[in-house]
């Protein structure tokens, strides 16, 4: 089932605190990872609405990960916690709509946690790899409804 | 104000099954207080039904709009054009505003996209609870504002049962007793008395038991 060629294509929200200077570490740091990732910066990430996620993978984004600070490290102080449980509810939905919830997932970093995001995008490389490209990929890139 | 939650997407799948045009309507009054019918609530299922038709194999192109209230003529007005425009119409409304909507367009399939569930308020973020059970004949004068139709299992006027534990109910122990309630809020507000007075078996044909009611003003009549 799984095509050696398959690249997936992953959005990843990063917060602008944590991740997002992680992110920007990993660079300075010269760590790879795959060319399919993409990153989105925001400012943290209880600003993310489940409709983002939603959009993502109607779109045809093969996964989604969203990267916020250390629980209690929040710069906003809780918007993590709220992005985590809107994870969840959106992971409830996918579920429904017949994409695996392994599509998305939430993690949490440091801002010198370099080392572990470029592991938790690997991770989700993998995994989506597993899972096979986004089955309503077909039908959703360059269609706009 | 009324609470309702959503159906799960693979139930409104089947329900719009075999469209091609379905407008998603969601409602800015109580179903967006209760986060089940509002416009981001639109938003969200109208994503899941294009994700969940393109993964069944069947394309059905989903519309969104919400519209003020689906339960006045005024509001549902709005809506005339899009609803022209579509096969079919999946309401986020509560069930009024489903009804609504379809005696104005009986024309269109109209459907239910929530289970509204009760009447209720917001407890505290995210927990809404039932509160009014719309018994007809309201009794709460006589009980410190706390209902013993709806918050008492048993539905008692003349409680308490004597089989509460700790304060919580003997058939659901996850809800307080409601009696231990109205003792407490008839205390604090002085008036105890009327705990001992006696009520006759309640007259249920005022509620929906008796049939389904109409309430006329004729001073507001044209």
């Amino acid at each position: 089932m799984t095509d050696n060629n398959f690249e997936p294509k992953i959005l990843v929200f990063c917060c602008h605190y944590c991740a997002y200077a992680s992110a920007d570490l990993a660079g300075s740091m010269r760590l790879q990872y795959p060319a399919g990732v993409r990153i989105i910066r925001t400012p943290c990430t209880g600003r993310l609405e489940t409709e983002y996620y939603m959009k993502a993978i109607e779109n045809g984004a093969d996964g989604v990960l969203i990267a916020g600070c250390l629980e209690g490290g929040c710069h906003f102080i809780d918007g993590n916690l709220f992005a985590k449980r809107r994870a969840n509810a959106v992971r409830d939905m996918l579920e429904e709509c017949g994409i695996e919830k392994e599509r998305l997932r939430m993690v949490n970093v440091s801002a010198a946690g370099a080392v572990n995001l470029v592991q938790f995008i690997f991770e989700m490389v993998d995994t989506v790899k597993q899972l096979g490209p986004n089955p309503i990929k077909a039908l959703a890139v360059g269609s706009k409804q | 104000m009324i609470v309702a939650q959503r159906k799960k997407i693979p139930v409104l799948i089947d329900i719009i099954n075999g469209h091609k045009n379905v407008l998603v309507l969601g409602c800015g009054t109580c179903v967006t207080v209760c986060l089940a019918g509002g416009e981001r609530e639109v938003s969200m299922i109208s994503s899941a039904l294009r994700i969940a038709s393109k993964k069944a194999g069947s394309v059905i192109k989903i519309n969104e709009l919400t519209i003020e209230r689906q339960c006045d003529n005024v509001f549902i007005e709005t809506a005339a054009e899009e609803i022209k425009k579509n096969d079919a119409v999946l309401s986020l409304g509560c069930g009024a505003g489903v009804q609504a909507i379809a005696e104005r367009y009986p024309d269109k399939p109209v459907y239910a996209g929530l289970d509204t569930a009760f009447l209720g308020i917001l407890e505290s973020r995210g927990v809404w609870t039932e509160k009014c059970a719309q018994c007809g004949e309201c009794v709460l004068a006589d009980f410190g504002g706390i209902c013993p139709v709806t918050r008492c299992a048993k539905h008692m006027l003349n409680g308490p049962c004597g089989g509460s534990r700790e304060e919580r109910c003997e058939i659901n122990a996850n809800q307080p007793c409601a009696w231990q309630l109205i003792y407490k809020r008839l205390k604090d507000i002085g008036e105890l008395d009327k705990i001992k007075k006696i009520y006759p078996a309640k007259d249920w044909s005022k509620s929906l038991d008796g049939g389904s009611r109409t309430i006329i003003r004729e001073d507001h009549r044209i």
